[in-house]
């Protein structure tokens, strides 16, 4: 995997509602919010579960196993930080637990491809350890 | 739901050529030369407009914009607000205009948008998911999120990047007959297209828009005070409007959008089926944009938009349902947030007959389409001539 730790790129703009997001992917565990009445789990962090609006949402720690549900190669950024990075690929990823998540993922791009199986991998991006993910070696049996 | 009887028309348009850069130009300066320029379209003194809808003036004006507006125009409305819908906004106008008129607050709407050029761009950044979610991992802006949709566009139907790039050719081909086009002069090919350089795959350079200075206005008013105007009036036959989301990874589909449900609800107001539309004026952002967009509007099956493209016989004035005969905004040129109006301001001249050398040959109706942030923000119109 690539070495993005010296980039200067805009980091993750934490709030204290999303910190426990954040604050647990950097120390390797992947952590969503789920809804204790409608039992959703949900992505990006809320107050409320915005399926129910139910308050009784709590953080609960995801399996990090996802498939690839879009990707692009990156050869020409939005912010001029990523530059040097390039090219590089972001993705779509539903987890296995329902909600998708945009990420940074760590692929061969001529081997990548939508439906790929993906897991959750901490990767230091511009000196902070950010929820990125890579190609799982798990193989799809052949049906 | 339910059919409507066209209360309100467009009576006015106006718009600015667009150009690639300015210097020391306001928004102000330009959205008041191009009101004017619609103003006299529609044969009418600024003492006639008693409403006004105008769009987020990032940089320069980011409260009380209406007011602002109103008071450099030397206007006092009855009616007026800010419309935020992205490429959706001015689409969005028309239809809040016609509300407005119709619940009695004011007779006559300019609906106007506007950008300058100037270096550096105006910027005001997010504060919210926008900003914490998606930008860390290295995707900022619209051209990551869209790429990521013809992706999944592409992975779903297996829709060849000829396909795609057929929408930008046939656009910069349209261009080649609109003077004020950005591409005017410049027609790109298929080949062309697949030559451009990948941006953020799998979006060839020409398959994206170019960001250009300009301006669109249009004026809203009664049926009855368009019958007074120079022009054929150009009746409001029906509108929908859809907000799904705002950033990529929280769309409902990836490659659907909201316009389908906006689509058949303008076209259901409009009591018109799809087919029965002569010019189909459809915002375009990205070549995905108006792939996604023909097989929403019901023209095709989901992933035959190539096909259909091929059996319409293109895009252009002769083809079996025109689209963006003005070049599209991938031929036009993007003027910001008015580059959603260029389509309605173009469906008023073709419906009028009075494009000069790219008239579609018997025009009464179309289907505009308004598309804002990542295929999230959608408005449909349907636009009748008075007969």
């Amino acid at each position: 995997m690539k070495d993005l730790s010296d980039l200067e790129v805009p980091g993750p703009t934490k709030t204290s509602l999303t910190a426990p997001f954040w604050d647990n992917a950097a120390k390797g565990r992947l952590v969503i919010q789920k809804c204790d009445d409608c039992s959703r789990h949900f992505f990006y962090p809320r107050p409320l579960c915005p399926s129910c609006w139910s308050p009784e949402v709590r953080w609960s720690e995801v399996s990090g196993l996802g498939r690839l549900q879009s990707f692009s190669e990156i050869w020409k950024p939005g912010h001029p930080g990523w530059i040097s990075a390039t090219p590089f690929l972001v993705g779509l990823v539903k987890l296995e637990e329902g909600p998708t998540l945009l990420s940074h993922i760590f692929a061969d791009s001529n081997q990548v491809s939508v439906g790929d199986h993906l897991v959750f991998v901490p990767h230091n991006i511009g000196g902070q350890i950010l929820p990125c993910f890579k190609k799982s070696e798990f193989k799809e049996e052949t049906p | 739901m339910r059919h409507l009887s066209p209360q309100a028309a467009i009576s006015g348009i106006g718009e600015l050529k667009p150009i690639r850069k300015t210097e020391g130009v306001t928004t102000l300066e330009l959205l008041m030369q191009v009101s004017a320029l619609a103003l006299k379209d529609a044969g009418i003194g600024p003492d006639q407009v008693d409403g006004l809808l105008v769009g987020p003036q990032v940089g320069e004006t980011p409260q009380h914009v209406p007011a602002t507006v109103a008071e450099y125009f030397g206007l006092q409305p009855t009616m007026s607000n800010v419309v935020d819908l992205g490429g959706a906004s001015g689409p969005g106008m028309i239809w809040r205009a016609a509300a407005a008129i119709a619940a009695g607050q004011c007779e006559t709407v300019l609906c106007v948008l506007g950008n300058h050029r100037n270096t550096p761009a105006p910027r005001s950044p997010n504060r919210n998911p926008a900003r914490e979610f998606d930008p860390p991992f290295g995707a900022s802006g619209a051209n990551t999120s869209y790429a990521l949709l013809m992706q999944a566009h592409m992975a779903t139907y297996g829709c060849s990047a000829e396909d795609y790039a057929m929408i930008a050719a046939g656009s910069r081909s349209n261009a080649q007959a609109n003077p004020d086009a950005i591409f005017f002069g410049q027609p790109a090919g298929v080949d062309d297209v697949l030559a451009s350089p990948i941006v953020t795959s799998p979006l060839h350079l020409f398959e994206i828009v170019m960001p250009v200075a300009g301006g669109d206005a249009v004026v809203v008013t009664t049926t009855e005070k368009a019958k007074a105007a120079p022009h054929r009036p150009v009746h409001l036959l029906g509108a929908g409007e859809k907000i799904t989301h705002r950033i990529v990874s929280q769309a409902p589909s990836l490659t659907s959008g909201p316009l389908k449900e906006a689509i058949q609800k303008a076209l259901f107001q409009s009591g018109l089926t799809i087919e029965f539309i002569d010019f189909l004026s459809f915002y375009d952002c990205y070549t995905i944009m108006v792939a996604a967009t023909i097989e929403d509007a019901g023209l095709c099956t989901p992933g035959q938009f190539g096909a259909w493209l091929r059996e319409n016989g293109g895009m252009g004035p002769n083809a079996r349902q025109p689209i963006n005969t003005h070049g599209g905004q991938l031929g036009f040129g993007q003027p910001d947030l008015a580059g959603g109006m260029t389509h309605v301001v173009e469906a008023v001249r073709q419906i009028r007959g009075n494009t000069s050398g790219r008239q579609i040959p018997s025009c009464n109706t179309a289907l505009i389409t308004g598309n804002g942030a990542t295929m999230s923000e959608a408005v449909a119109l349907v636009f009748g001539g008075a007969s």
